[in-house]
């Protein structure tokens, strides 16, 4: 079957890619759906219980989304070190992309207790409703995210499904990590900044 | 078997098979059992509305004491059963017998594929979608029964009821992880996995509409999981996502924030909801030209035609859901807005239908079995689709929306349209699924008796709809202007019962025809697509070598040759 699979592929572009873009497509309906709801309700409904700016904890936010940018940039530097055969490297980019993961949910975490230290829960208002929804729902894709990179490392390092020849599944792993990234870009501005 | 795979054992060979063929089998008769299910719960129904208030014979002294108490039909779970009917007819019926069987079994074989891109997802698809059912039928245990807000679950009552609901939205959270699955594995496989020679033009139009339903299903459904999430959080979490301030149940004011749009539900719902409305009847289409082709023994009329309409409609589809709104009152300009997108959809649609009729045109018709269920569909979905136009303008909707008008409506489209076309389909692939004919003469009969038992049921709908009875109503007779169409809710309920008997010489034909039926040779009707160039059926990786395609898909006829038909494959 797998070689028949190899002599059939009319565009060129692996399966898994195509499946990638595919999957992200369906995501980005779905946090469509979520943030148009959000915006509807924030702009239509007559209690929204918008905070006022100094609680919703900015500085941290945008530190965050630093974070995120920041790890985005290592995912790319990743590819490209295996792609170059540098194992260290990659191995290096891979432990930072990681390690800045847990930094963005670590800050997420120390923003809900301050979120809720200061009376913004998931009941008490419409606006807290849809923050821990969003960013509970962001939060969970970036744990999958970091899940698929510890994969792509262990992989990577071991050099069987992943290595400079067929670096596919790490490529993927940066299209799902990008993507995770895009999601917080359209979150910050319109949770924090608007 | 190919011999170059080790010998799968029984497990791996039928029930967790990583073969296409397989999935889609597995598929076919999950989705039949479970419109048998879905059938057998409007059966009850349909004793209340033509009997109010009697007890419903043979079967009423078995059906515990919340359901009828006596035999008789409470209320409450005249409700559930209603939401439990749309909900398993539409999403564990009729979509995955179209999509999951139909698209899992044939399109890699038109494409000349020897299996789906991401097997192993393939597998987890059929299987997510057995979790689903299997949840969705399991809320019945819950206290209180089942789902009771209707299919379409509007907001504030189904945040409201009971537990049975929270048991829904799971149970359709796995549905649409399903249909994701689903979609993605179609896509990849119809756009990387063609034949050589397969240009995209040269696909049977089956093909262009699973890949129009992959991309409706791969988009809209996140949508509605969006809304399940919302809604799922307004019950358990206590959020007011749907829940407007101020909220007085039962005397008691709700103690939430409040500050969310009931309305908001529906625009995510039928955001879903009217491109579901192409996903039931879109592989109908294709399956109906493939047959028509094959029985009419010329090429089809306007196949650009048909498959230019079929993306216009994805297309368009997103930009018409709220006309199933109109009486939720919104704003007339929005409403005018709505109103000329659907009625600009209604070309398209028409533009399909009229290519497949005026596809008889000239030829030497076979009536052979499938044909009957091909030709049967294009009347029945003429008055499914016309009904339809007086839906979509505001004024006349208003009067008709919550009637029986549009469950005549959406019913002659998704019954009498895509269920009879699947059957076509059951019964033009059978010997491609077993190498065996189901039995002609049963199938006839089947035909004739389904089609005027499915008229005698939804026809009246129309009657009682333009008389004013309305939708969801448990005791008709409770509205003194019903009473004088009463009589028909008799004649219905007879059809309905008569429709369940009808459909055992189906089933009965089905299952003996697998082992017992008449042996058939590889491509008994003589078709040129490329399913019919393989052994019937198909052994694990489908084609002994590599298909390679020369021309379109409805060479019939061509003048010159001895046959009459010209496979896709044959080089000359």
């Amino acid at each position: 079957m797998s070689s028949l699979e190899a002599t059939q592929n009319q565009t060129g572009i692996p399966n898994g890619k195509l499946g990638m873009w595919l999957f992200l497509a369906s995501e980005v309906m779905l946090f469509g759906g979520l943030l148009s709801s959000y915006v509807i309700l924030r702009t239509g409904s007559p209690n929204f219980g918008m905070p006022a700016r100094e609680l919703l904890g900015v500085p941290w936010a945008t530190l965050n989304t630093f974070v995120l940018i920041t790890s985005s940039v290592s995912m790319v530097l990743a590819l490209s070190a295996m792609q170059d055969g540098r194992i260290p490297a990659f191995r290096n980019f891979m432990l930072l992309t990681i390690t800045l993961g847990f930094v963005f949910l670590g800050i997420k975490s120390y923003e809900y207790w301050h979120k809720i230290s200061e009376g913004i829960t998931i009941t008490s208002s419409l606006f807290g409703s849809f923050y821990f929804t969003l960013t509970g729902l962001h939060a969970l894709h970036v744990i999958g995210g970091i899940v698929f990179n510890i994969y792509v490392l262990v992989q990577g390092l071991k050099g069987k499904i992943i290595n400079p020849d067929h670096p596919d599944r790490l490529e993927y792993a940066g299209l799902y990590w990008h993507f995770v990234d895009v999601v917080w870009v359209f979150l910050f501005p319109l949770i924090y900044l608007i | 078997m190919n011999s170059t795979h080790h010998e799968p054992t029984f497990v791996q060979r039928y029930i967790f098979s990583l073969d296409h063929k397989v999935i889609g089998l597995q598929y076919m008769i999950t989705s039949m059992i479970f419109l048998l299910v879905g059938f057998s719960f409007m059966l009850i129904m349909r004793w209340q509305l033509a009997f109010p208030g009697h007890p419903i014979p043979v079967i009423g002294h078995w059906l515990p004491g919340w359901i009828a108490p006596g035999g008789v039909l409470v209320p409450d779970a005249y409700n559930m059963l209603g939401a439990m009917h749309g909900t398993i007819m539409i999403f564990l019926g009729v979509v995955p017998l179209g999509v999951g069987a139909f698209g899992n079994y044939v399109l890699p074989l038109q494409i000349g594929a020897p299996d789906m891109a991401f097997p192993r997802l393939n597998m987890m698809s059929y299987w997510v979608y057995f979790m689903g059912g299997i949840v969705m039928l399991g809320s019945f245990l819950c206290p209180g029964g089942p789902a009771q807000s209707g299919w379409t679950s509007y907001a504030p009552l189904s945040v409201i009821a009971g537990s049975g609901q929270t048991v829904w939205i799971i149970g359709m959270i796995f549905l649409i992880t399903s249909s994701l699955f689903g979609s993605i594995n179609f896509l990849v496989t119809a756009i990387n996995m063609r034949a050589p020679g397969l240009t995209w033009f040269r696909l049977p139009v089956f093909v262009w509409a699973q890949v129009v339903t992959a991309i409706l299903l791969l988009i809209a459904f996140p949508v509605l999981e969006a809304g399940s999430i919302l809604q799922l959080l307004d019950r358990v979490a206590g959020t007011s996502f749907f829940i407007p301030a101020g909220l007085i149940i039962d005397g008691v004011p709700m103690t939430r924030a409040g500050g969310g749009s009931v309305l908001l539900w529906q625009h995510l719902f039928w955001f879903l909801a009217h491109p579901e409305v192409y996903v039931l009847i879109l592989p109908a289409m294709g399956i109906v030209a493939e047959i028509l082709a094959n029985g009419t023994r010329k090429p089809l009329f306007g196949y650009k035609e048909i498959v230019g309409s079929m993306i216009f409609i994805g297309l368009l589809s997103f930009f018409v859901w709220a006309h199933h709104m109109f009486l939720s009152g919104m704003k007339s300009s929005l409403a005018k807005g709505f109103t000329t997108t659907t009625m600009i959809i209604s070309v398209p649609s028409v533009a399909i239908l009229t290519c497949l009729i005026l596809s008889l045109m000239g030829g030497s018709i076979r009536y052979r079995s499938p044909m009957l269920y091909a030709l049967g569909f294009l009347p029945m979905f003429g008055i499914g689709g016309l009904t339809g136009l007086p839906l979509g303008f505001t004024v006349t909707d208003i009067y008709l929306h919550d009637t029986y008008y549009v469950i005549g409506h959406f019913h002659y489209v998704v019954v009498t349209g895509s269920l009879i076309a699947l059957m076509g389909g059951v019964v033009y692939w059978f010997p491609k699924f077993y190498g065996r004919r189901m039995n002609e003469c049963w199938n006839k009969i089947h035909f004739w008796l389904t089609i005027i038992f499915m008229n005698g049921i939804f026809f009246p709908m129309f009657i009682q709809g333009i008389a004013g009875v309305q939708r969801r109503l448990y005791d008709p007779t409770i509205q003194l202007h019903n009473v004088i169409v009463q009589p028909t809710n008799i004649f219905m309920s007879a059809s309905a019962l008569c429709l369940m008997l009808t459909q055992s010489i189906f089933v009965v034909n089905f299952f003996y025809s697998m082992f017992k039926g008449e042996k058939t040779e590889e491509n008994p009707w003589q078709a040129t697509t490329l399913e019919w160039a393989c052994p019937s059926p198909p052994p694990h990786g489908n084609f002994t070598s590599l298909p390679t395609v020369y021309r379109g898909p409805y060479e019939y006829s061509v003048p010159g040759r001895s046959t009459d038909w010209w496979p896709q494959n044959a080089s000359n």
